[in-house]
């Protein structure tokens, strides 16, 4: 008896979309808290948002699209047959996700160092605004770097797949959706960075 | 195989990678400046065409069929909704 293995590609990448929709709204909902804090608190909000680090944030920014972009290009090549070059690009895309973190490292840890921490005693005798600012901006940047170390984890076992010839140029849809959640954390960041580095 | 494999070109991506860069430079570049309200306008702006590239050419959106366009219209809408409907509330309150 021959047995075939069920497979169904459309099906499995309208489960990836369905699943990315609601991480959509899961940041959609912290975006609004975000929106209705700055309309309560505008000037609070001014004075904790300048405290973040603008050149960190575009830094951050730049090395998350070009991460995109190898990942992108990794299952072009894998399309294309080149399986190797598209292990070589996934390795691009987790040196992209290191480097992001380690700035975000960086930068939390600066924040902690002066005392700026959910429930700190510097920010509970600040203003209220300023404490709900900081707040929102350690849930939201740690849920999303949480996403950055999910993703990564995915990609790199995506990538050992794709060097046993498992994930092969006839068989990539794990990429196709490893790719697209990667692709979901670039876009999530696209709408953090300029609310919380750029106009306040 | 798959019958409805869309492979997009090397050129292509790179050519999508290079105007996000722009974007984002000019995004920041807008928001140094003193514009008042209308930089938050100009930010989320830039921030949605931007993710327009990412979900069009590297999500592979632009050559998806009407079942997963349409989905998306929908996520986007229930999203704008909720956002809308609470504005209402927080701003005429």
């Amino acid at each position: 008896m021959t047995h075939h293995p069920h497979k169904d590609d459309a099906a499995a990448k309208l489960g990836m979309w369905l699943f990315l929709f609601t991480e959509l709204l899961l940041f959609g909902g912290l975006f609004l808290l975000y929106a209705v804090y700055l309309k309560r608190y505008p000037h609070e909000f001014a004075v904790a948002g300048r405290q973040l680090d603008w050149t960190m944030g575009t830094a951050n920014t730049v090395i998350l699209l070009t991460s995109s972009l190898c990942a992108a290009m990794a299952l072009t090549a894998l399309q294309l047959g080149e399986a190797r070059r598209a292990v070589a690009l996934l390795g691009g895309t987790l040196l992209c996700a290191g480097g992001f973190m380690v700035i975000k490292y960086i930068e939390w840890s600066t924040k902690i160092g002066h005392g700026i921490y959910p429930g700190s005693p510097h920010l509970k005798s600040g203003a209220p605004g300023e404490s709900i600012f900081f707040s929102l901006y350690f849930m939201t940047t740690g849920i999303h770097g949480l996403h950055v170390l999910i993703g990564g984890a995915l990609l790199a076992v995506i990538g050992q797949k794709v060097r046993s010839g498992v994930v092969s140029a006839d068989n990539y849809i794990l990429l196709e959706n490893g790719a697209l959640y990667w692709h979901l954390v670039d876009l999530i960041w696209i709408f953090i960075f300029p609310l919380y580095y750029l106009i306040l | 195989m798959n019958e409805q494999q869309h492979i997009i070109g090397y050129k292509k991506l790179v050519g999508t990678w290079l105007a996000l860069l722009a974007l984002t430079a000019l995004t920041v570049a807008v928001t140094r400046v003193e514009l008042g309200g209308f930089k938050v306008a100009a930010a989320l702006a830039i921030a949605c065409a931007k993710s327009g590239l990412v979900i069009a050419v590297f999500m592979h959106m632009r050559y998806e069929g009407r079942l997963l366009r349409w989905l998306l219209f929908l996520a986007l809408a229930t999203l704008a909704i909720f956002i809308g409907l609470t504005f209402f509330d927080v701003l005429y309150r």
